[in-house]
């Protein structure tokens, strides 16, 4: 039908819109940031501002960034594992697994200022478990050494979407997990132990690691629930690029390039591991 | 065995204090504005300030111009693809999924440097450009999620027979999209155009370093300077948010039952 020669170049015609906007507002404006992560503000070559992330506040923040990205990744995975282990293979009433599903579906989505209001008021100076702590318990949080407002708080608030993530992405790899290999496995004499260690780990494995690359990627780019929640008291380095952007808080603009290219990096890097062992994972899954 | 299930239901149970405790917390705390007992002055106050009305309205109307754009951006390019060029189909699933990628921070930092008042397209230079700009920058980041819904939608439709049948009755492109494909695709398009909702009402860093009248910005704000009110806030965006993704997942629910009824 569409063979006629005159058609061919049309038919290209069809995807125009779509590249032109792609390439407005999402590829140029990235290749803008990158470059000028290599640029002088007289628009000439340099390393210079890579450099100069490894230095004082930006290197600081720049590791208080990644402590907080792989912590919120481990434990989310380790958590999120055991989660979707209990309603995939404990036993639990199926009824359960489809709410747990919904539940993370929704929660996945949750990174914002509600999820920091909500925080403050479950663990703040007045929240909830703070009061109730102090008026049934006669414990007193605060004396505790706890503070909300802090790199702990900061990762309690983040596991709020980072374990849903991970039970969204690891039940079907554990769903993939066929009982009869368990079954062959028993009855080759391997006890539970050897089972996990020299079955179900390796066959999980791409997608352990996978999703903490994705869950290290997504804690990483958030900024909104860090800001509500901490103002800037916590300097992460999305918060150092906001303040950045807004002021010129560093007061060289090619630094925010500089952070931002580091940003694109590493959550490409991150997005990439993870896009590779899915499809190794999915070998599985079929 | 009976130890695995018990250890099961003890790993949901902390689960789910960890999950409900927060939301419990917020609804209280919402209810705290009068000293001694509950009340809802919080909400009160809320509904009668007018920056409450008029940045919730911003981003209502925002994330409807969001929707409008992602689906004309969308909708034609995800059925141009499956009909005439399959073979672009991994370029252009790649482009829709970048935005999971690329920080938002840092497309926004783009787009202050690439249009502002002294390039080739000012469009910070005025309200109504920095308008288009955010409703832009939210069909962006609404990409992976509008394009999935729609490619979907298209891959349980027939569309090449569709198609070939308006053609025959003499329909153009833009009637065969218009009145045959989209009214096929209305219950992904309306999946994808919750969840772009439910990811623009209360989205904070672009509306706050582009400088709009946003809902994510005006909770910012109020979280620095009330004590309850947030709390009310937070609960009236979860409302949003949960209403939102219901509806999303309804109509997923819906869509499952016509496919396997097909």
């Amino acid at each position: 039908m569409s063979a006629q020669p005159q058609r061919a170049l049309s038919v290209w015609l069809g995807v125009v819109p779509f590249f032109a906007f792609a390439l407005v507002f999402l590829i140029l404006p990235t290749l803008h940031v990158m470059l000028g992560a290599f640029q002088t503000p007289e628009g000439a070559f340099t390393l210079a501002n890579l450099g100069g992330l490894m230095t004082g506040s930006i290197l600081k923040a720049l590791a208080l960034s990644l402590k907080l990205s792989l912590w919120t990744a481990a434990l989310g995975c380790g958590i999120g594992l055991a989660v979707a282990g209990a309603v995939t293979r404990g036993g639990l009433p199926p009824a359960l697994r489809d709410t747990v599903m919904t539940f993370s579906g929704v929660a996945s989505n949750f990174a914002g200022v509600p999820l920091a209001f909500a925080f403050i008021a479950t663990l703040g100076r007045l929240g909830l478990v703070t009061v109730l702590a102090r008026d049934w318990l006669g414990v007193n949080l605060a004396a505790t050494g706890f503070n909300l407002i802090s790199f702990t708080g900061l990762t309690l608030a983040y596991l709020y979407f980072q374990i849903p993530l991970m039970v969204l992405i690891i039940t079907p790899a554990l769903d993939g997990l066929k009982k009869d290999w368990r079954e062959a496995a028993e009855s080759l004499g391997a006890s539970g132990f050897q089972y996990w260690r020299m079955v179900a780990l390796p066959v999980l494995g791409p997608s352990l690691i996978g999703t903490f690359a994705l869950l290290f990627a997504n804690a990483f780019g958030a900024v909104a629930t860090a800001m509500a929640l901490t103002g800037s008291s916590l300097s992460i380095l999305p918060i150092v690029l906001f303040a950045q952007i807004r002021g010129d808080v560093l007061q060289d603009p090619h630094l925010g390039y500089a952070i931002a290219f580091a940003m694109i990096v590493l959550t490409g890097l991150s997005n990439l591991i993870y896009i590779l062992l899915r499809s190794r994972a999915e070998r599985w899954q079929k | 065995m009976n130890l695995h299930r018990v250890t099961s239901w003890i790993a949901f149970a902390l689960a789910a204090v960890y999950f409900l405790l927060p939301l419990v917390a917020t609804l209280e705390f919402s209810l705290r504005a009068r000293r001694g007992v509950y009340s809802l002055d919080a909400y009160r106050n809320v509904l009668s300030d007018p920056q409450f009305h008029q940045t919730l309205g911003y981003s209502l109307i925002l994330s409807l111009a969001t929707v409008v754009l992602g689906v004309l951006i969308v909708a034609p390019t995800a059925f141009w693809v499956r009909l005439k060029l399959p073979r672009l189909r991994p370029v252009v699933e790649f482009i829709t999924l970048l935005p999971l990628v690329i920080p938002p921070i840092v497309i926004v930092f783009g787009y202050i440097r690439l249009f502002n008042t002294s390039s080739v397209l000012p469009l910070t230079g005025s309200a109504g450009g920095t308008d288009f700009l955010l409703a832009a920058g939210y069909a962006t980041l609404s990409l992976p999620y509008m394009y999935r819904a729609i490619d979907t939608g298209l891959r349980a439709i027939d569309i090449r027979s569709l198609t070939e049948a308006a053609q025959s009755l003499g329909a153009g492109w833009t009637l065969i999209l218009a009145r045959v494909i989209l009214p096929n695709i209305t219950v992904a398009i309306l999946s994808g155009a919750f969840l772009t909702f439910a990811i623009v009402i209360g989205e904070y860093v672009l509306a706050a370093l582009l400088n709009r009248p946003a809902f994510g910005p005006y909770m910012v704000w109020m979280g620095g300077n009330r004590a309850y009110e947030p709390a009310a806030l937070a609960v009236v965006a979860f409302g949003l948010t949960w209403a939102a993704m219901a509806v999303v997942q309804t109509l997923a629910g819906r869509a499952k039952h016509l496919n396997t009824s097909r």
